[in-house]
């Protein structure tokens, strides 16, 4: 039979706010364990609550960039249960009436454009952390309790692994673009729960619901599902029961496991947070926060396709992140050619990104060390090949173009007095390639600049050096 | 004259005028507490060097010529649900015996900077859980007009050691009656002023929407000396309110002519003692006397008010005690793995009427009973509340008893949870509402206070403290002093 793969996603995005959702203390990541808390966040005896006007302000923001509608009157409700992350025992959430409902996402299918519908997006506050040691104790970190923590849900409308990575993807995009959060999923500014099931092609009934969670990567998200559709899969064919359950993933072993179920049982008894009147959010507001919205990832890659002529994979290759696209557009500011700019930037620098683990914001690289670098290639300064070098050592150090050259020795030789002495010796050191040459065989040349860019370590300006060469063997 | 027969207005005249210093303010208090303290016992700690060292200050300052307020040097109490940073607050429970907050509540804070001396924290009701501090997790408080008898609770020790002099005033905390009620049973002025009027922050929270921080007094001219000291917005408290502060004392004068005060019936009916209306409508009669004119009305929802306050205020409680579990303070209990640590922690540290309330709430909260039991109070207080609105819209104040019956002897309740909640049937409406509302004393009953309640508009304390203040000055009957010796 054939099934149909229907998925939902539950986002968490930490909002990058300078303080805690509900009181004054550092909401930044890091720091000695409980050293970022305060009575409030500690939940003890007769602390209250008071909302971070800037955490409200970014979920406005984070919620108009994805196309919600702000709710006018917004409520916070207490989400009650007992863990010893949670210090109050109830986390302040947003239940019935969350602050924005119905936006969406544009992703891209092998079918076309599709629009994955967000059902809301609602405030409230991380939990601790717990630590476990060996042997069976806890510890219990309270730096993040309190941190803004902002829920987006989507609608399950994802219908493969890949989609449900892409929309991630340009979630992530969006909440990057727009400032609300660090979006790191290592550092769990951003978290990811998803929910699956399958349910015969053409059934409008939905499958039984596996949630999973621990997806700490995108890879993850995207491998845990197409485990977890495949399993599900060898499940109905064999005519088995799918159960409704949690199942955790396990990064090692590339599986889900069931988790036990008395999470299941969690009656969470939401009710209207008393300490907090209904915060209500102006027109005004709303309209000030949309006239403050950056250019958002969709606009910025259409900029790239119809302005700049590049490919739309190069273009979301490229606005996936909001500090590429804005290296992108710097670099195009002060260089005329969007097809170098997107090659080097897709090209080695994807490349040593990616080799080193880090960051763009972890690099000492800039626009200015790349503009820099293709001029001295335009001058015939630097040839393809040195350049590579040249940017690895910009990216490692953060020396401009020339300074790397100057002190590298890595400039081309142009000097035809230095070069025609090189030439002259590969010459005299091939005589059969050179008879070759001459008895009509063209490619031989190649073979010949080759030696002469191996004798120069590719210093060697390879048009000068043809040339030279030519001379040198042209008959009488 | 002795000094603890002064008003905290009077010593604090006599402060300032040089007349006394806060030292001996302070000892003269240490001194009374040390007669009648193990008679009454109203505290559940007390601070003699903490009160001495301020006593100091508060000398020294003035000495400099500083101008320190109405306040400054007068002893007081607080209930010990009020934060006080470095000493024990422990809401009469044991599963916070030993815990010292790390700071002070906002009212705390506003009445040290007041200059006001600590003498001490309060017995209460285990979580303000109660009408008798018979909840109490450590010892019930007595009753200064009757040792066998309850002050009333939650507030008991801090009304019972306003009328025994143990303090010039003091401050409690009204989630349902819990400061109007024991100043009626123990004879003295009790203020809830309206929801919001009063920081929450540092109040520990039995039931959020409701509590508020009240004023135990020996008069109404303290009640407004102390209120215009702990009202106003607060940024901790994000329900706090932003309406501007009148100035109380100044608007104590003016009296009740032109005043229309509605009577309403339902609060005179069946359960009320025949002294307890008696002494109400003997009240009523002389603030008529004095140029007020009154008018029986009715506000149809009040016989659902008790319920619908044991519907939500428990639901309130149920979340918020459920961080107490040992982990981060207070003291756990033997257990072998979580579940057992939040089980035996609670089952240990809490008192049966606490457990009662938690129960009841988390089962209100419960998914299936939630739309029948909880939804269904919230619009009933909605109801109620329009009640009195619409009421408000006649009458600028209503009058009613404070609490059906006269002090009832210890133990009398206790087996009776449904009994025990009914000393509240009176109180209960205007705290759903969120109105403010005095209870002053409306003259003896059998030798036992009776408490008049007069309720105000939102935010109007004033007009209720004029008209306390005009009975209290225009009719001598209903201020009876409390007795000489207690016990003796
Ligand atoms: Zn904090």
């Amino acid at each position: 039979m054939n099934y149909e793969v229907v998925i939902g996603l539950e986002v968490h995005a930490e909002l990058a706010t300078r303080s805690k959702m509900f009181c004054g203390c550092p909401a930044v990541f890091g720091g000695q364990p409980n050293t970022q808390v305060c009575p409030v966040c500690l939940g003890l005896p007769g602390v209250l609550p008071v909302p971070n006007r800037r955490a409200v302000e970014f979920a406005i923001r984070a919620a108009l960039a994805l196309n919600c509608a702000v709710a006018s009157v917004t409520r916070f409700d207490r989400k009650n249960y007992f863990y010893p992350d949670l210090p109050k025992a109830y986390q302040i959430s947003q239940y019935q009436h969350p602050l924005a409902k119905g936006g969406y996402v544009g992703i891209a299918t092998p079918a076309g454009p599709k629009r994955v519908t967000i059902q809301r997006l609602h405030l409230e506050e991380d939990t601790g952390k717990l630590l476990h040691l060996p042997g069976g104790d806890s510890l219990v970190d309270l730096n993040r309790a309190g941190v803004p923590l902002m829920e987006i849900v989507s609608e399950p409308e994802l219908s493969s692994p890949q989609e449900a990575r892409d929309y991630l993807m340009q979630l992530k995009a969006v909440l990057e673009y727009t400032g609300v959060s660090d979006v790191r999923m290592e550092e769990g500014s951003l978290r990811c729960d998803v929910n699956v099931s399958l349910r015969p092609a053409g059934s409008a009934e939905l499958g039984n619901l596996v949630e999973v969670k621990n997806l700490n990567s995108f890879r993850a998200v995207q491998r845990a599902l197409e485990h977890e559709v495949e399993r599900q899969r060898a499940l109905l064919e064999a005519n088995r029961r799918v159960v409704r359950e949690t199942r955790h993933w396990d990064e090692a072993s590339g599986t889900t496991f069931a988790t036990r179920s008395k999470e299941e049982a969690h009656d969470y008894r939401y009710f209207p947070e008393p300490d907090l009147l209904p915060l209500e959010i102006s027109p005004e507001w709303v309209e000030q926060i949309r006239s403050q919205l950056p250019e958002l990832p969709g606009k910025r890659r259409r900029r790239l396709v119809d302005e700049d002529g590049l490919p739309e994979h190069d273009a979301a290759v490229l606005t996936a992140s909001k500090r590429m696209a804005d290296l992108y557009d710097a670099c195009r500011a002060g260089y005329p050619d969007p097809k170098t700019v997107s090659n080097w930037l897709m090209g080695e620098l994807a490349r040593l990104l990616n080799a080193t683990g880090r960051d763009l914001s972890q690099v000492p690289l800039t626009a200015e060390h790349l503009i820099g670098m293709w001029r001295l290639m335009d001058q015939g300064v630097l040839s393809g090949k040195l350049a590579k070098a040249v940017f690895e050592e910009m990216f490692r150090t953060g020396k401009d173009a020339a300074t790397v050259v100057r002190e590298q020795g890595a400039s081309q030789i142009s000097d035809e007095a230095q070069l025609a002495a090189v030439v002259e010796r590969v010459v005299a050191a091939n005589p059969k390639v050179v008879a070759d040459f001459r008895g009509g065989k063209e490619q031989a040349l190649g073979f010949l600049v080759g030696q002469v860019m191996r004798e120069t370590r590719g210093r060697a300006n390879p048009e000068l050096a043809n040339r030279l060469l030519r001379d040198q063997l042209r008959p009488g | 004259m002795e000094l603890t027969r002064l008003t905290a207005r009077e010593l604090g005249g006599q402060l300032i005028r040089g007349e006394v210093s806060a030292q001996e303010a302070v000892q003269a208090y240490l001194d009374r507490i040390a007669v009648v303290e193990a008679r009454v016992q109203a505290f559940l700690q007390r601070d003699p060097e903490g009160a001495s060292s301020q006593a100091v200050a508060v000398d020294e300052r003035r000495a400099a010529g500083e101008d320190m307020g109405p306040l400054a040097g007068v002893p007081m109490a607080l209930k010990d649900n009020l934060c006080t940073r470095h000493l024990p607050t422990t809401c009469a429970s044991r599963i916070l015996e030993g815990f010292r907050p790390p700071y002070d509540a906002t009212v705390t804070a506003r009445l040290r900077a007041a200059g006001t001396v600590l003498l001490g924290k309060t017995n209460l009701d285990e979580f303000a859980m109660g009408s008798s501090s018979e909840n109490s997790g450590f010892f019930p408080t007595r009753n200064p007009w009757d040792l066998e008898r309850v002050p009333g609770g939650s507030s008991a020790g801090s009304a019972a050691a306003v009328a025994a002099r143990e303090v010039a005033f003091a401050l409690g905390s009204d989630t349902g009656g819990s400061v109007r009620q024991p100043a009626a049973f123990c004879g003295v002025v009790g203020m809830k002023p309206t929801y919001g009027r009063v920081s929450r922050y540092g109040l520990v929270a039995f039931a959020s929407s409701l509590d508020q921080v009240g004023t135990l007094t020996r008069d109404v001219a303290d009640c407004a000396l102390v209120l215009a000291a702990i009202c106003g917005v607060d940024p901790l408290d994000a329900t706090s309110a932003r309406e501007a502060v009148p100035d109380f004392p100044a608007l104590l004068e003016g009296g009740v002519r032109g005043l229309t005060l509605g009577v309403p019936r339902e609060y005179l009916g069946q359960g009320v003692e025949p002294g307890v209306r008696e002494n109400v409508r003997r009240a009523i009669a002389a603030l008529e006397d004095l140029g007020a004119r009154a008018e029986e009305c009715s506000l149809p929802h009040t016989e659902y008010a008790l319920s619908t306050y044991y519907l939500i205020a428990p639901a309130e409680a149920s979340s918020n005690l459920a961080r107490y579990d040992g982990i981060r303070y207070g003291r756990p209990a033997a257990h072998d793995d979580l579940l057992s640590l939040y089980g035996n922690t609670r089952r240990e540290g809490f008192g049966p009427e606490v457990r009662r309330r938690i129960m009841l709430g988390t089962y209100a909260l419960s998914a299936g009973y939630y739309d029948a039991y909880y939804l269904k109070a919230l619009r009933v207080r909605t109801l109620i509340r329009q009640d009195f609105l619409r009421a408000f819209e006649r009458y600028d104040l209503l009058v009613t008893p404070t609490s059906p019956t006269v002090a009832f002897p210890l133990g009398e309740r206790t087996r009776d949870p449904l009994q025990m909640y009914l000393a509240d049937v009176c109180t209960v409406p205007v705290s759903l509402a969120g109105l403010p509302a005095v209870s002053l004393p409306a003259g003896l009953s059998g030798g036992l206070p009776v408490g008049l309640q007069i309720i105000g508009r939102p935010f109007d304390e004033a007009t209720v403290l004029r008209a306390a203040y005009a009975l209290e000055q225009g009719a001598f009957w209903t201020r009876t002093p409390p007795p000489e010796e207690v016990g003796a």
